[in-house]
Order: C-alpha cells, then structure tokens, then sequence
C-alpha cells in the first residue's frame, strides 16, 4: 500500500468562509428538516396533551431510547459506506438471550456483558467477509446474519430470560437522579444513557475528526475513487460493519439492563428503526453524506413518536411500524429530490 | 428449457450441469436421512376418502405457498431487484380474507370473493413496491424492506391485533382439499408456476427481464420498456404472495399476525439461489426455484422430523445461502477453477453447453 496521506487545504478564512459553509449546508437540509420536527412535535405534544416539556418526561426520552442511539450510530457508520445493515435486532436478541442465559447459570456477569458485546462484533465481522471479500450484496449478507441471529436466540430459548435481581447488569438501568425538580419532575440518567452519550461523542469524534472517519465518507461518495486514491477501502468497510455489529452488542447490554430480561423475539423491527432514525436525521441511504448527530435526533423523533402515539390513545400501537415506515418513505424521497436538485 | 441432448447419457450430462440438480440430490439425501430414522418414512397410503396420504404428501402440500413466492421472487431478482415483502403480503393476504370471509355467508361465492379481494390488496402491496422502484427509482431493497416491516403492523391493524379465524368450505378445501388423490394447494401452485414459467419463456418476457437484470442502460437502449416491465415484476411478485398467503392462512382458517409468512422471505430468496439464479441478476431459472422450494419444504419438515425446535430452522436456512452466497461469489470459484485447471487432465471433456 502507497502510504498516501491527504492533508486538508488551508481553510479560506472570514466572510467567504462563512459562504462556503452555508453553501455546502444543502447536504443538512434533511437533518434541519429532522430537528425542526423534533421541535414541532415537542411544541405540538406540549399543546395537546401536555406535560411533555418537563424534565421528567425528557429524561425518560432518552433513558427508553438509549438502545436505539446506540444502534443508530453503527448504523450510520454503515449507510455511509452505501451499506446497510439489517441484523441489528437479530443480534440484539441472540445476545441478550445469550448473556442472561449465562448470568443465570452462574457466568461472571461482567465477562458474560463482555462476551454480549463481543457476540455482536463476531455477527458483525461475518457481515464484513462476506461484502468485503466475498462481494455478496450487504443486504443479503446481513439478511442471512439477520436469520442466524433469531435463529439461534430460538435454539436457547423461546421463553422470556429473567434476570436475577441483584445481578451488577441491573445496576447499569439503575435511575441516577441529578436535579430534584418538584414532585417527580426531576432530571434522571441511567448508566445506558452515560454509555449511549459516549458512544455518540466517540463517533462524532471518528467520524469528523479521523481518517478512518473521512475514509468512511469517502467510500460512500465513490468506493472506486477511495480506492484509487490509495484509501484502506477494504479494512475501513470492514470496519463499519464490525463498528455496527458491536454496537448492536452493546444496545443489547444497555437494552437488558434497562428491561431485566430477554427474549428470542426482542428487537424485532428495530432495523427499521435504526434505518429510518439514520434516515430521518440526513444520512443519505446511497452514503458519503450524513451526520451522526443527525442521527441522534432522528432516534429521539422515533422515540418521541411513540410518546405521542401513547398519550393520544386513538392511535393503536400496532400501527406504529405503518407511521415508522411511511416517515421512512418521505425522508427518502426527500432525500432523492434534493439530489436530484443539486445534480441540476 | 430443454436441454440440447441426443441420447440419454447426453440428457444426464445436462442435467447434472444445471445447479438444480444439486437441489434435487439434496432432497433426496434429506429423504434418505429419514428415512434411516424411520424406515417407513416414504410410505404413501390411500386414505379413508380415496386420497394419497403420507410425510411425502405433506411435504409438497408445504412446498405450495414456497413455491409460488419463490416464482415471484425469482422474477424480480432476474431484474436485479430483490422483494422482502413477500411474507409481510402473505400475511396481509391471509388477514384480509379472514376479517372478510368471518362475516360473510359459507358459501363457494364468499370464498371466490375472499380470493378477488386478496388478489387486489396484494397486487396494490405489490404496486406500491413498483412504483417505488420503477417510478421513484429507489433501491428495489429499501422499498420493500418498509412494505416488509410495516406490512406486519398492516396485518395487525386489519385484525385489531387479533388472529382472526373464520370458516369457509371453498377456502378450506383450496388448503386442504385433493384433486387425483393429490393436494390442491400443491397442483394449483404447480399450475402457476408452469403458467408463469410458459409466459416469461414462450414470449420475450423473459429475455426482456434479464436484459434489464444485466444492464438497465443497454436494456433502455435496446427499446425495452423498462419502467413498465418492473411495475409488472413487483405486482406479479405480490399477487403470487397473496395466493402463498391464502394457501398458508385457508389450511388452519387462520391467520396469524405474528407467525403467518414470517421469516418467508429467506425461504423465497433462498429457492432461488439453490436452483441456480444469481442474486445479481440477469439470468432465471423457474424449474430450479420450484427445485428449490421443494428442498425448502423437506427441509422444514426434516428439522421437525429430527426433533429440533422449527423456531430454529432459520439459524440453518442462514447457513445454507450463506454457503451459496460463497459459492457464487468470484473468489471461490476462481478458487475453484484454478484447482480444477490444476488438476485437469481431461480438457477436452469441458466442453460449453448452451444454457
């Protein structure tokens, strides 16, 4: 390999680069568009239901979201390549299912997390091969682990897991009060919510600030043109699928604690949510442009639908995957519409 | 699909060449496999009322709805599209004509009703999928990836979460009535499939669907109407589901929102990988997908068989076409090519077949 390092260009400085920015802001169209929606929903439930603006609602926003965050960056890091990844629920069940299982039967339950998050990177370096060096469509590769993974949650178990109450893994769902508002309107974390905050800081980190960062946009805008820029695409497609595989693992941890069991049928439907918040938040399913931070906010969207959908009553829970679904659909076409405007 | 054989050896030859054959040593080694757990396993006996009864009967009264989303399927992936919608149609087939036939009368017109009615709503599933893709231009995985997950939560909503049953005669004996001592479900999905495989194969349908598999660009060029010719692909593909899901739903008389075609899409995507279609496109095989849709079901019903979990069968359908994913990827074969040039002593024996 030619050890070609790319060095950033001087940067223009003052009005003009203020200019620039602002012009290279038609890419965050959809993630303005995202955080506009999280804010009219905000401002829409306050006004119709009430008691959403308040700490103790917020909070609970992001400690019953926490998983999808989690699952929502890897994702990004995926779709930005131009792939996809449709085994993150999958995965999530085998090794949740997988690690209460050994909890119970007497595992060390810090090793047995460990092995929960390695679990995910072994799915995900199996996705990786095969698009990599075996050229199969990421969506048929990751379909396959998708069935592996569900498949053999169901070998260990088809029955609900639970864990022991004073197994350490609870302790990482345990509610952290840091602000005692008025009556229960306080603001809480729990440990999944610290980890879910570091995993997105990380990312961001990764993705803007290193060259395995830049690389991953870089193949999403052109695979062969990183590749004949003497870019590492084989190791850093790879690496996004192992990045996303792990992750899984570890929503899969944070989702167990939170929940204190497990079951083969958990995270059925969560590729779409993960898909659609990385969607909602601007990522391009075609890769090379996208924000993780964008991503988060689509996660909250998702997870402030569901909030809605409960407090209203009217709407029947099953057709959440419908309304999931359908956002889905727009912020793709969306999404082909403002291409199709910049290719002109 | 004739092979171009003279004699019977030559015919054999042929055969062995096409992937399909594979699919068929396979169901044979599986048969073989129960047969040695129970020596009475191929057993087919005659029936109380006049009809052929036995596992072997069972398996291809399973194979039907495979079948028939393993023609879809393979339809759409010769376009170098994908359809995971398929089980998620079955469903909202299946719940469709349940909630209708609950409260209508017992009579052979409801039951023909029941059927018109899911023939629209899968062929509207299906449209939505084609326009999607032909019209929009979205990847052929994405769209149908939201009718997959959200067709579930359309089951749900049209049942009111329930799993709705309903008794109607007509419908019942599309699942489980006999014709010539045979299952219904198995000769009518034999009957599409055959009339599907005529259609793409005596008209230039087929040859018009690959052409857009290879290269949309030169199929466009060449005059091939590529918009309409997907649009019909993807309705084809839902309607084929829905009957699939009327097959599955009518044997039970009901549909059940979470379990009824889950996890079908594997068992359609893998049909038409063992019998010899490339996930890339461009080329078809109708006989091998039905091949394969058949392995499929004796797969199914051996697992059972042998005494493990059927929550489990998907862990092995993953291994499977993980294995056949391998095996048509260029790497291995190249692999493979170089051992065999290496040990090849006999060249002038591989000579091309015209396929």
């Amino acid at each position: 390999m030619s050890a070609l390092t790319t060095h950033p260009t001087a940067e223009p400085t003052g009005v003009r680069a203020l200019a620039k920015r602002l012009s290279l802001h038609l890419d965050t169209l959809p993630t303005a568009a995202a955080v506009v929606i999280f804010i009219g929903m905000i401002v829409y439930g306050e006004a119709a239901y009430g008691r959403i603006v308040q700490f103790n609602t917020l909070s609970n926003l992001l400690i019953n979201n926490a998983h999808l965050v989690i699952l929502t960056v890897g994702l990004t890091f995926v779709i930005l390549t131009g792939g996809i990844d449709l085994s993150v629920g999958a995965v999530i069940a085998f090794s949740s299912v997988a690690g209460v299982m050994l909890m119970n039967a007497g595992w060390n339950p810090w090793l047995a997390m460990l092995l929960m998050v390695l679990i995910g990177t072994a799915f995900g370096a199996a996705s990786g091969v095969l698009v990599q060096y075996f050229h199969v469509q990421p969506f048929i590769a990751t379909l396959a682990m998708m069935f592996l993974g569900r498949g053999l949650a169901s070998i260990l178990s088809t029955v609900p897991e639970r864990l022991a109450d004073d197994s350490p893994l609870r302790s990482l769902g345990t509610q952290i009060e840091i602000y005692d508002g008025p009556k229960v309107d306080d603001i809480v974390i729990t440990p999944g919510v610290i980890i879910a905050a570091i995993v997105v800081a990380a990312a961001f980190f990764v993705l803007h600030r290193t060259r395995t960062g830049r690389t991953v946009y870089a193949i999403g805008g052109s695979e062969q043109s990183a590749a004949l820029m003497g870019l590492p695409v084989a190791a850093t497609k790879m690496w996004v699928y192992i990045i996303s595989g792990t992750l899984s693992g570890l929503a899969a941890v944070v989702y167990t604690a939170r929940l204190g069991s497990a079951q083969n049928i958990t995270g059925i439907g969560w590729e779409l949510d993960a898909i659609a918040a990385t969607v909602i938040g601007g990522t391009l399913l075609t890769g090379g442009a996208g924000f993780v931070l964008g991503s988060v906010v689509g996660a909250l969207v998702l997870g402030l639908m569901n909030v809605l959908i409960t407090r209203d009553g009217g709407i029947p829970p099953e057709a959440t995957t419908i309304i999931t679904g359908g956002i889905l659909l727009v912020f793709v076409l969306l999404q082909r519409a403002v291409l199709a405007r910049r290719r002109e | 699909m004739s092979a171009n054989a003279h004699g019977p050896s030559e015919a054999l030859k042929g055969l062995v060449r096409r992937q399909y054959f594979w699919g068929i040593v396979a169901i044979a080694l599986l048969l073989l496999v129960n047969l040695i757990k129970d020596p009475g396993y191929l057993a087919v006996s005659i029936g109380s009322s006049g009809n052929l009864v036995g596992n072997v009967i069972d398996i291809l009264r399973a194979a039907a709805p495979i079948i028939l989303i393993a023609v879809g399927m393979c339809l759409v992936v010769a376009t170098g599209g994908i359809d995971l919608s398929v089980g998620s149609v079955m469903v909202v087939a299946g719940a469709v004509s349940m909630e209708f036939l609950k409260g209508a009368p017992d009579t052979v017109g409801s039951g023909l009703a029941a059927i018109g009615l899911v023939v629209v709503v899968s062929a509207a599933l299906g449209a939505v999928n084609g326009a999607l893709v032909s019209v929009v231009g979205l990847q052929p995985f994405i769209s149908t990836l939201v009718i997959m997950l959200a067709g579930r939560g359309l089951a749900k909503v049209i049942t009111g979460g329930q799993n709705t049953s309903a008794t109607n005669e007509t419908f019942r004996w599309i699942a489980n009535g006999y014709v010539l001592g045979l299952p219904v479900v198995f000769l009518l999905a034999l009957l599409l499939a055959v009339a599907m495989g005529l259609l793409v194969r005596r008209s230039a349908l087929g040859l018009m669907l690959e052409a857009i598999g290879m290269d949309a660009k030169a199929a466009r060029l060449a005059g091939v109407n590529r918009r309409a010719l997907l649009f019909t692909v993807y309705i084809l593909g839902g309607v084929l589901a829905g009957f699939a899901g009327v097959f599955a739903t009518a044997s039970v008389m009901t549909v059940d929102v979470s379990r009824t075609g889950y996890q079908l899409e594997l068992d359609a995507i893998l049909a038409v990988v063992i019998g010899g279609t490339s996930l890339a496109g461009g080329k078809f095989n109708i006989t091998g997908a039905v091949v394969g849709a058949i392995l499929i079901a004796t797969l199914d019903k051996t697992v059972v068989f042998l005494g493990v979990s059927s929550s489990a069968t998907p862990a092995f359908k993953a291994v499977v076409i993980v294995v056949l994913c391998l095996l048509q990827s260029e790497r291995v074969r190249r692999m493979f090519r170089q051992r065999r040039a290496a040990g090849a002593a006999r060249p002038a024996e591989r000579e091309v077949v015209a396929a």
